[in-house]
């Protein structure tokens, strides 16, 4: 089960013709491929479409109404490997990814997908992951798009707009014998807006007819000669189809504007905030009346050279606003108007940052510079900075902390990092290869523990180099998500066949955590259409492992030091491998908590469990937050008159995991920690108990309290 | 086709309403975008929002934003709205807490000439100032007033206090607030009206509400009340005892004498107290003798001689954990209501170290000198307890415990402690005449030995490293600063390497 349910946004799959769909573009990009007549839907889970794929994993019975088959992939290039069932047939489907993580993974299936070229309309939506809040390496699918020969969408950031590509990317796929990249950045993906819909579409191929008539033709493999072919026909054939489409359909758009000797090109992502910018400078209204002209590009790739001439005839600068780097547009740009002899300044990432997100300020001095210098006539100087701003700034330097994500409250993975510390204590530092996951915010304090970050699943691999010498192997920590993506390969199996001798901590929580809970392999839950419940250490024995241990209890920090100090010193030859288990705590409590309320209201005995810290004997030294960071962990300020230094303090949102007992006692630290059971609806003999215990400690309570009354 | 006017004059256009929400993960700031783009709705106008999630809805700082368009102004045309924040160009900020609203501040998001914060004035604290060693916590103050210069109009307050009296979350004070500052074209009853359509802790929501609105309704900015510490009650023989001490007391020393006296007393008993004072008088004669100067010499040495002498063996600890007030105070802080049932459990961990310690002195250094005994005591002792003291044996065991305080005085640590506090007291009372300054820092250096194991070893190694030093630093004049540079260095790490460059970068090694 994923973090949350999605049965609502599965209503809103359902709307016909005419109806009004509301809600986040990543959930209307799911209607629009059912209004597609897609056949089959394939998607890796990640920010910022995950969506996508939890929305279409709920959907399971309106899918097999429609026909559509929808894979929840092993990875990205999985997933991009089901699109060749578009190959032979014309079957329309797509698959979705983050990117560009998700892309280089997916890249050699991309490849040969569009090397042959399909049949049917194949989309490839990208979550372009870029900017503010994004979780990962900063590159551009661009890049992908221009390698392969993929068409690439960028529409404009709203949701009819988002909409309508899904329709026309299938279009211009089957026209051209091309798969189709949709981009989408973050703030797209999660923008709430609006569109009318139209009737979900039955595909009329459907996979059952594939099947029953199977296809082959061996042009389409790519073996050489096929691929030479296929090279020549790209540029032969299936391009100057695309721009004929693209020209034909209008997919790039043109706004006049009375400043007709300037204009501006842009990516279509780009569109809203670069119009907000010119909005704020005086040069446009709020309905995108520009009085400079636009050229917004939906399509980004390939770039249609008759419309940029088009364009610039008369112009004597244009500006082309364009994130990320390197800067593909405007080089090729200038190549299109120096092929044309057109005499245009191009202006781009002189007067725009070359890397980075173009935020509202970014974009809002770069069109300001761009107007200065060619047309000053057209914009009021800008105005001087209220002192008062400056000053609020100083006043917060020193004042300001980063906030970076960290393990949840009661996370399972915080106490194998707590262990870890420990363990450093007593053989000194290690070598920690680190993976993708909620686990790799290890890295950053309080653990401060790992030294390389080399991609999804490829933690053993990424240790394997420094296999073990001189008393010493290197420590590879990896997800279950990872683990299933392609760890067993790349990092167990790897490690098996060189005898590798390194240890690999595979954290088992039971979901694909850090993309939003999804269920794996190994997942606890029942899924009607999943298969789930297939131990990691089945697997990891299957594929060569002896050495494997399994810790059922990631809390028992004291037996994860133990266990892992053994993986550390024994002189067992190969891959040693720790396979820790504990639920996510935040699907946990999403999962138990409802429960126990509910449990509470039927007048049932709840017990529920958190922990404290006696502030008197509190040292304020914080080492028990040092090896945790359990956000429900915090200071308070010192109730203590003679003591200045911060207590420790358990706040309500503890939920009792047990870190704190079990870390204070592992750790020998001060004995403030006391776990507090608050027993709701107790029973009778629950209350004769506390009844006698009362009488009796409060007697002796009291003889305390008066003998120390008569000494003071 | 005919083109549209184009209508950019400041005075006349149409704007959005602009809105950023900064909240933390999991603290319903996405909740509190969806209330507002329902209210939008429900109002006549247009709502868009976005965020960007992701990893950062694991406890990370997030920005969402609104932005809010009168329908009737579309003319046939939809605005196009944007899907981030400019600089400059944010009508309200709603921060779910102080950091986050001075956040905004430092991102430019908040401006003079038309920003409403409205921001929570509690604290979450970062992890670097929850893992300090020492007092890690940047200073609210400052935060707050970067807020008060920046924004037109500031409505701050704690709404984390509000959101717990009424039961529910920050972001429905927020709400409230929202409503009470009168920044949205929308009545009070309409708000409440999309609080009640989503349908989810209705009640609660619509109370914190309330008192969000109200608060905001009469402005101003106001930090958490501070809460005053623990009173310390003086009793009769501590009255008496400090009528008869001698030098001169002064508004700042009073009350940490009282507070120091009566915690010796309660960790000891009437001689205890009385050693605490026989000790300090040396120190108030010094001050006494310095006319109308502060008298921090006294106070330091009070605060610190009385931690000293109440130094956490296995006997206070035990002590502290059965009390009658400590249990009400536990009761407290977990919040039991009376037809609820409570049961604690304490974590503790005491070694072969700990238990010699607080026995009488021979038998202590029998079980730590003897191999066989001592390797008996570390094998029982190797793993941490759980007693339950709501329990009557966990109670019981802790009351033996506390009833062996009458021997404590035989203690080996005991012996020890009061031998190193008198060592320290002396080099205070020498150094004094010569650098006054000087003997205030060395008083100050005694808070590195503090706390149990493990910690309480590293702070005495870090204790004896510094007051090695304090001969060499006598006649310097600097040498108070220095002496205090070095406590502060021994208060970075844990293994003491910033004390030991810092040694090292002053020549005293
Ligand atoms: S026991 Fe400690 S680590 Fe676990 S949830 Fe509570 S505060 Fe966090």
């Amino acid at each position: 089960m994923a973090e949350r349910s999605f049965k609502s946004e599965v209503e809103k799959l359902r709307l016909g013709a005419g109806q009004e769909f509301r809600g986040e573009a990543i959930l209307a990009v799911t209607k629009a491929l059912l209004q597609s007549g897609v056949s089959y839907v394939s998607g890796y889970q990640g920010a910022p479409v995950s969506h996508l794929v939890d929305v279409l994993n709920d959907a399971s019975g309106l899918l097999k109404e429609l026909g559509v088959r929808f894979e929840s992939s092993a990875n990205e290039a999985a997933a991009a490997a089901s699109l060749a069932a578009s190959v032979n047939y014309p079957l329309r489907g797509a698959c979705t990814f983050k990117a560009t993580v998700g892309t280089n993974v997916a890249s050699d299936a991309i490849a040969n997908l569009a090397s042959g070229g399909v049949i049917g309309g194949a989309l490839i939506i990208v979550g372009e992951d870029y900017g503010e809040g994004a979780s990962i390496i900063q590159e551009r699918s661009h890049a992908y798009a221009m390698k392969s020969q993929v068409w690439l969408l960028d529409p404009r950031p709203n949701v009819a707009s988002i909409v309508e590509s899904v329709e026309k990317g299938f279009q211009l796929s089957e026209i051209s014998n091309t798969p189709v990249m949709l981009e989408l950045r973050i703030r797209a993906c999660h923008v709430y807006g609006s569109f009318i819909a139209k009737d979900n579409v039955r595909p009329s191929f459907g996979g059952r007819d594939a099947l029953a008539r199977p296809e082959r033709d061996i042009g389409r493999i790519a073996l050489p000669p096929t691929t030479y072919v296929h090279e020549q026909d790209k540029i032969g054939r299936r391009w100057p189809a695309a721009l004929r489409f693209i020209v034909e359909n209008k997919l790039n758009e043109f706004f006049d504007g009375d400043a007709t000797d300037i204009g501006i090109v842009m990516q279509g992502g780009m569109y809203n905030n670069t119009m907000r910018a010119l909005e704020v400078l005086g040069l446009a209204d709020i309905y995108g009346n520009s009085r400079i002209p636009l050229y917004v590009l939906n399509v980004t790739y390939p770039l249609v050279d008759s419309e940029f001439v088009r364009f610039c005839a008369g112009k004597k600068a244009i500006l082309i606003v364009e994130e990320g780097q390197p800067e593909f547009i405007e080089q090729a740009v200038n190549t299109i108007l120096r092929r044309a002899d057109i005499q245009t300044r191009v202006e781009g990432k002189g007067m725009l940052p070359m890397a980075g997100e173009y935020t509202g300020g970014v974009l809002k001095s770069g069109l300001r510079q761009f107007v200065e210098k060619h047309r000053p006539d057209l914009i009021a100087p800008a105005p001087d900075v209220d002192a008062r701003i400056p000053k609020a700034r100083k006043t917060l330097e020193g004042n300001l902390e980063g906030r970076p994500p960290s393990f949840c409250t009661g996370c399972p993975e915080r106490p194998i990092f707590a262990a870890m510390k420990l363990v450093e204590r007593e053989l000194g530092p290690q070598h920690v290869s680190c993976d993708v996951g909620c686990h790799l915010f290890s890295i950053l304090p309080p653990f401060n523990i790992g030294n390389t970050m080399m991609g999804y699943g490829l933690g053993g691999a990424a240790a394997s180099a420094l296999s073990g010498e001189s008393g010493r192997r290197p420590i590879a920590v990896i997800g279950d998500g990872g683990f299933w993506h392609n760890g067993l390969a790349s990092s167990v199996g790897h490690a098996v066949f060189n005898k590798t001798d390194s240890v690999t901590i595979v954290v088992d929580n039971g979901y694909a955590a850090a993309t939003g809970g999804q269920d794996i392999l190994s997942s606890s839950a029942q899924v009607e259409s999943r298969s789930t419940g297939n131990p990691i250490e089945k697997a990891v024995r299957g594929v060569g492992v002896d050495w494997v241990r399994t810790l059922t209890r990631t809390y028992d920090v004291a037996k994860m030091r133990d266990i892992l100090r053994e993986a550390l010193t024994t002189t067992f030859p190969g891959p040693k491998v720790i396979i820790a288990q504990s639920e996510c705590m935040l699907n946990k409590q999403r999962r138990i908590k409802p429960l126990a309320r509910a449990a509470v209201k039927r007048g049932e005995r709840v017990v529920r469990e958190r922990f404290g810290v006696d502030a008197e004997t509190c040292t304020g030294d914080h080492s028990c937050i040092r090896l945790s960071g359990c956000p429900s962990l915090t200071i308070a300020p010192n109730p203590d008159p003679l003591r200045r230094e911060p207590v420790t303090r358990v706040i309500n949102s503890c939920v009792g995991c047990g870190l704190c007992g079990e870390v204070s006692h592992a750790a020998v630290l001060c004995p403030s920690f006391y776990r507090a059971s608050i027993i709701d609806n107790p029973t009778g003999w629950d209350r004769f108990k506390a009844r006698i215990r009362d009488a009796v400690i409060g007697f002796l309570q009291r003889r305390m309290d008066r003998r120390a009354l008569a000494s003071a | 086709m005919n083109k549209p006017v184009i209508d950019t004059s400041a005075s006349t256009r149409v704007r959005p309403i602009t809105i950023a929400v900064l909240a933390m993960g999991g603290e319903g700031g996405g909740v509190l975008a969806d209330w507002i783009i329902d209210l939008a709705e429900h109002g006549g106008y247009l709502a868009q929002t976005t965020s960007v999630p992701g990893v950062a809805q694991r406890t990370g700082a997030t920005i969402y934003y609104v932005e809010l368009f009168p329908k009737a102004a579309a003319r046939g045309q939809a605005p196009v709205l944007a899907l981030m924040p400019v600089p400059g160009d944010v009508d309200i900020v709603l921060a779910s807490e102080l950091m986050e609203g001075a956040r905004a501040v430092g991102r430019g998001l908040v401006t003079p000439d038309r920003t409403t914060l409205i921001a929570s004035t509690h604290r979450v604290y970062s992890m670097n100032e929850r893992i300090a060693l020492t007092d890690g916590r940047v200073n609210s103050n400052a935060l707050l007033q970067s807020c008060t210069d920046a924004a037109r109009k500031l409505h701050a307050f704690d709404m984390a206090a509000l959101a717990e009296a009424t039961g529910s979350l920050v972001s429905a004070v927020l709400f409230g607030a929202l409503a009470g500052a009168g920044v949205l074209p929308f009545p009070r009853p309409a708000f409440e009206a999309t609080i009640r359509r989503g349908g989810v802790g209705v009640e609660s929501s619509l109370k914190a509400f309330a008192a969000g609105f109200d608060y905001a309704a009469n402005g101003g900015a106001t930090l958490p009340a501070v809460k005053p510490a623990d009173a310390v009650v003086e009793s009769e023989f501590v009255r008496s005892l400090l009528a008869s001490f001698g030098g001169k007391v002064t508004a700042t020393s009073q009350p940490l004498i009282v507070a120091g006296v009566s915690r010796v007393l309660d960790y000891q008993d009437k001689d205890y107290a009385r050693l605490y004072l026989d000790r300090l008088a040396p120190v108030a004669a010094i001050d006494a003798a310095r006319d109308d100067a502060p008298d921090d010499l006294l106070s330091e040495t009070a605060r610190q001689l009385a931690l000293g002498m109440a130094y956490e063996d296995t006997i206070r600890v035990a002590e502290l954990k059965i009390r009658a007030s400590r249990f009400e105070k536990v009761r407290e802080e977990v919040g039991v209501t009376d037809v609820q049932l409570l049961e604690i459990a304490e974590f503790m961990h005491p070694r072969t170290q700990e238990i010699a310690e607080t026995l009488p002195a021979s038998l202590g250094r029998l079980i730590l000198n003897v191999g066989w005994i001592r390797a008996v005591t570390d094998r029982l002792t190797r793993s941490g307890r759980v007693i339950r003291t709501t329990s009557l044996r966990g109670f019981l065991l802790l009351y033996v415990v506390a009833s062996l305080k009458p021997l404590r005085a035989r203690s080996l640590r005991y012996i020890d402690e009061q031998k190193r506090l008198s060592d320290w007291l002396d080099i205070v009372i020498a150094v004094a005449p010569k650098n006054y300054d000087l003997a205030v820092a060395v008083a100050r250096v005694r808070e590195l030995v503090k706390g149990y194991g493990d910690t309480h070893e590293r702070g005495r190694a870090k204790f004896d490293a510094i007051m090695a030093l304090v001969q060499k630093l006598a006649a310097d004049p600097n040498g108070a600063r220095t002496l205090d540079a070095l406590r502060k260095a021994a208060g970075q790490d844990e293994n003491g390497d910033a004390l030991k460059r810092d040694i090292a970068r002053y020549n005293l090694a």
